[in-house]
This record gives C-alpha cells, sequence and structure tokens, in this order.
C-alpha cells in the first residue's frame, strides 16, 4: 500500500505532532518504505494463531488495596512548565 | 585502575589499598580527559564524591558495606534517579528531574553502589548507533570515526572506556546486547519479567527491559544479582527466585548442548564476524559441548514485527509528553501552516511542543506506531504482528526443546561509521537483525567479547536462553570466556 501526504498529515494530526510542508514530504517517503518492508509479515500463514502481546505470561497480579504514600504535591507540580502554587496551567480548555 | 574490573576494585577497598573516593576520582580525570567521547550527559563530581566518602565512612568504621560498597556504575539516562536530570537524551525533557527513584536505583543504593553519571543514548531509546541524541553522538572508544552501537551506547562506551567498570542499559530490540558487542564488553539483557521496569522511562513496555554493561562475566552476574527479583512496583516483574549468579558463574554446565541458529548466518553477515563466532563453535565442541545446528525459521520476520509492535506501544508511551504536566512546552503555538487555524488552541500547544521536543526519529516511531494502530489497519499490521510475534516464540520454545543455548553473532557487523546510517532508517533498523527476536519472544540474551576484526574492531558472540535461565546463560559464556583474552582486550586510547 502507498501512503498519501495527505494520509500522513492525518497521522500526524492524530499523534499530536506539528509537521512542517518539507517534513510532510520526507515522513511520507519514509513511512512508505517502513510500511512496504513490514508488509514481509503478510507472507505468513498465521491462521488461528493466538496474537501474543507479552513474552512471558503474567495474570492477575493483586496486591493489597492498601494506601501508600503519594506523591506531595509540590513533588508532582516541580517539573511543570506552568503553573501557580496549586496546579498545572495550561491554555483555555472550553471557549 | 580505571580499567580494574568491579570486582579486583571491591578486593582492594576490602584490602584498605584503595578507598572509593581514590578510585571515583581517578575514573572522573578520565572521563573529563576523554571528554570529545561525549559518554556522559550528566555528571556531578561532588555529588559523586559525597557517595564514595559516605561508603569510605562505613568501611572505615566496620559498618556492613553492601555488595557494591563504593564500585561506580554509570546510568542510561532513561532511569530516574531523584531529584537528578533524567532527560533520555531528549529536547522533551531537558531539565526534568523525576521525584522518585527507579527501583534499580534503589537498589543500586541500597547496595552501596556510586552512582556515576547519566550516559547517553539515542533518544528514548530508538535507535541502534547512539547517533538520534540531542546532546550529539557518542564516540566509540576503539575507533572515534565510528558509533558505540545503541541506544545504551553511552553505557557500552563508559565501561570499554574505563570511566567506570559497571553500567546500566536497557534492551528493547538490542539496545545492551549491539552496544557491547561493537564496544567490546559484556552486555546481558535479561528475560522479561527478571529487573523491574519501575522508574525505567518506558519505549516499549512489553519489549523494554533493564540490564548490566561489564568488563567480565564476574562483574556482569554481581550486578545482575544486585537488580533482579521481583518488585511490587512492577506488575510484569515475576516472583521467581534469583539464583546466586556469581556463586554458580564457575560451575561449568553439565551435558552442555548449544545450538547455532542457520539463520544467524546468512546474507549481510561480515565475514570477520561469521570467522569469529565460528572459532567459538568450535572452542565449545572442544570443551565437550554437544553442538546441533538449529532453525528458528521465523526470524527473518523479527524486524517488520518489531517495527510494527515497538512503535505502536511507543505511541501509546509518548502520548505522555504533551507539555501540559512536565517536559518541554512550545513558547509560540500560534497557526503557521495551512489549516493550523481551525485547530483549538490546547491541542496545538501539544503538537507545536511535541514537534519541538521530538527528534526525527521519535515522530517518525510514533507516526509508524499511531498509523499502525489506527482505525482500519490495526487487523492487517498490529494484530498481524502480535501473531508472528507467537510464531516466533514457538520457534524459540522449540529449540529449547533440543538444546539448552543458542548461539550466533550478536551484530552482523563491526561498529559503522559516524554518519554511515542516519539517512535510511530501514539500514539502521537491520544493525538489530539478531538481537530484536529475543526481546519478541521475551528470553534472556547476552553478548560477549570474542575477536577483533583486521582494523582492530571488536566482534560480539550472542548467547540466548529459555525464560529466567540467565544463570545457565552466564556460566555457558563463561566456558568460552575462561580459554579466551577477549574480554581482557583494551582500547589503545583506554590504555
Amino acid at each position: 500500500m502507498s501512503l498519501s501526504n495527505d494520509d500522513v498529515a492525518k497521522v500526524a494530526l492524530l499523534a499530536r505532532l506539528r509537521v512542517s510542508p518539507e517534513e510532510l514530504a520526507t515522513f511520507t517517503g519514509q513511512l512508505n518504505s517502513i510500511v512496504d518492508y513490514v508488509a514481509h509479515l503478510q507472507e505468513v500463514d498465521t491462521e488461528g494463531v493466538e496474537p501474543l502481546a507479552h513474552g512471558i505470561d503474567v495474570r492477575n497480579v493483586f496486591r493489597d488495596d492498601a494506601r501508600g504514600e503519594p506523591l506531595s504535591r509540590e513533588d508532582a507540580l516541580a517539573n511543570a512548565p506552568k503553573r501557580n502554587a496549586t496546579g498545572f496551567l495550561v491554555p483555555a480548555v472550553l471557549e | 585502575m580505571s580499567q580494574d574490573t568491579a570486582v579486583a576494585m571491591l578486593a582492594r577497598m576490602e584490602s584498605g589499598e584503595v578507598t572509593s573516593e581514590e578510585i571515583v576520582r581517578s575514573l572522573l580525570d578520565r572521563a573529563d580527559r576523554e571528554r570529545r567521547l561525549n559518554v556522559f550527559v550528566h555528571l556531578d563530581p561532588d555529588h559523586i564524591l559525597d557517595q564514595a566518602r559516605a561508603v569510605d565512612r562505613k568501611r572505615k568504621a566496620g559498618e556492613p558495606v553492601g555488595p557494591l560498597g563504593g564500585v561506580p556504575v554509570a546510568i542510561k539516562d532513561l532511569l530516574c534517579v531523584r531529584g537528578e536530570p533524567t532527560t533520555c537524551s531528549s529536547r522533551m525533557l531537558k531539565g526534568f528531574r523525576p521525584p522518585y527513584d527507579a527501583t534499580v536505583i534503589e537498589r543500586l543504593k541500597a547496595a552501596d553502589a556510586i552512582l556515576f553519571g547519566k550516559t547517553n543514548m539515542d533518544e528514548f531509546a530508538m535507535g541502534s548507533s547512539t547517533e538520534n541524541s540531542a546532546y550529539g553522538p557518542t564516540l566509540n572508544p576503539w575507533d572515534e570515526s565510528r558509533v558505540p552501537g545503541g541506544s545504551s551506547g553511552g553505557s557500552a562506551a563508559a565501561v570499554a572506556a574505563g570511566m567506570a567498570p559497571l553500567s546500566l542499559g536497557s534492551d528493547t530490540g538490542g539496545s545492551i546486547r549491539q552496544p557491547a558487542a561493537v564496544c567490546g564488553v559484556v552486555g546481558l539483557k535479561p528475560t522479561y519479567g527478571r529487573v523491574s521496569r519501575y522508574g525505567l522511562i518506558a519505549f516499549a513496555s512489553s519489549l523494554d527491559q533493564i540490564g548490566p554493561f561489564a568488563h567480565d562475566l564476574a562483574d556482569t552476574a554481581l550486578l545482575l544479582k544486585a537488580i533482579a527479583g521481583r518488585d511490587p512496583k512492577d506488575a510484569t516483574s515475576v516472583d521467581q527466585p534469583v539464583p546466586d549468579y556469581p556463586e554458580t558463574l564457575d560451575k561449568p554446565p553439565e551435558n552442555l548442548r548449544i545450538g547455532v541458529v542457520r539463520e544467524f548466518f546468512g546474507e549481510g553477515l561480515d565475514p570477520e564476524v561469521a570467522s569469529a563466532v565460528q572459532e567459538a563453535v568450535k572452542l565449545y565442541e572442544k570443551a565437550g559441548a554437544t553442538i546441533k545446528e538449529v532453525s528458528l525459521p521465523h526470524s527473518k520476520y523479527g524486524v517488520p514485527a518489531y517495527y510494527i509492535v515497538a512503535p505502536a506501544e511507543c505511541s501509546s508511551n509518548l502520548a505522555r509528553y504533551d507539555g501540559t504536566t512536565y517536559g518541554h512546552r512550545a513558547e509560540d503555538y500560534s497557526p503557521k501552516y495551512p489549516g493550523e487555524e481551525n485547530i483549538a488552541e490546547l491541542v496545538r500547544m501539544m503538537m507545536v511542543s511535541r514537534a519541538e521536543g521530538f527528534g526525527p526519529e521519535v515522530k517518525r516511531r510514533i507516526m509508524l506506531g499511531t498509523f499502525a494502530l489506527s482505525a482500519g489497519y490495526a487487523d492487517q499490521y498490529y494484530n498481524k504482528a502480535l501473531q508472528v510475534r507467537r510464531k516466533i516464540r514457538g520457534d524459540f520454545d522449540a529449540a529449547f526443546r533440543e538444546v539448552d543455548v543458542l548461539l550466533g553473532p550478536t551484530s552482523p557487523t563491526p561498529a559503522f561509521k559516524l554518519g554511515e546510517r542516519t539517512a535510511d532508517p530501514l539500514s539502521m533498523y537491520l544493525s538489530d537483525i539478531y538481537t530484536i527476536t529475543a526481546n519478541l519472544a521475551g528470553i534472556p540474551g547476552l553478548s560477549i567479547p570474542c575477536g577483533l576484526t583486521s582494523q582492530n574492531l571488536p566482534i560480539g558472540l550472542q548467547l540466548l536462553a529459555a525464560p529466567f535461565a540467565e544463570e545457565s546463560l552466564l556460566r555457558t559464556a563463561r566456558v568460552f570466556e575462561r580459554a579466551t583474552d577477549w574480554h581482557t582486550r583494551r582500547p589503545q586510547s583506554a590504555g
């Protein structure tokens, strides 16, 4: 299959990445060669094969529902790009 | 002193011949003299000296000292260390200081190790050459016109260049084993779940695993023992007893059966690498091992399956970097390109922050993963890749019914030149052709030095074993190490 510039622009928006028109052209070319390469997977007969999400099977790991030490507010806010005394600051979400 | 092993350093500290402070001073000098190699992205001499003096005081006072008491360990820049810069070699995390320690860091502290700086890496561990770093590439200590491999290139080079006897890296598709091979050191990727990933900044969560670099196997065993084991903070860490790796290392395995992987000797393998690995096979045969040719028929689908699974997981993991709660936020995110005026301000803030914060390889993988998971394509790509992944695991399961350990080259070529593969992402991806299937299957893999090319470049031998068979992997490798001196070779510059 072949991805167009428009397809890649859509993916970039989904991925929340701004791409310039020049980057878009480069990425489209590169993504197409990678997608062509991974298409080799279609050669493998996987009829009835269960997908494998993890190499090592671990299921239903439980722990006691006990409260631990939470991060302090100051620790949580310490790396904020923009903040006030009590929270993170972002551009308005609602019009 | 800077080329001593950790075991040798411990013995000299225990006997009172040297202090940890003297060791770290010598290593800090060395790191300073070899700055051009660009091994460390953060190195705080005062903090390192403080840690060393604290261990020296303990030892002098006769208090119990941990198993790594006073030994410097360099840390890949994706492991969280509380209050210290942790950036994944990315602009995105410039200035980020984690509010907690990774579990492996807690364990190193408990073992009285000295945390010896943060090492350079491919941004967010995506790459095979350490060239995708916001801080510029690390140079290979054996030949400074060449790459140290990646993504843990800084951690491999730190040990090779004698700046630290031990280091930690992470391996998602070969990021410990391949740099270990091309830098002439030992590198171990443990079984998925053997070492806690808590506080490892995630790239592809079903593949990532933390592991040690060292000059030799005794040091590797020592560091693995210190970091391995179940951790309630990582639900994928497995509750299995941790063997005493250093204690059992010198017990030669009985009735050893070694499988030589046919598919690892195909097209693209450098002839000098092939012959060094064949020599290793002969050595094992002479040592009494049964050698069998083994086939892993789905090996060639490892790289394509990986380049769906890893980008898919990466696109999800890296969605958290959106400029809101930590990491880079763009100053100016006003509309610039056609159509952007229709995008909400908050979304634009995220898009521009991410565009500025991430380098091209990270963007490529995020987009590839987003595409592979998008409506209409997930079945064709993502689910198909997971089915092939099971076939790859099935190949290994079948092989380990016949043999104990699989053997082959770690990297198809010795260290390549800086810039040689940066223009073509696919050629870079093929650097990991022999290492990548172990991550998909979750099994442990080890690379040990097994030769030098005519250009004096290190060659790595890869050994693979069944899940949780690290002990047998190390003991099998030790048979080779004991009979050869490749692990004692050092780059000339590090003399």
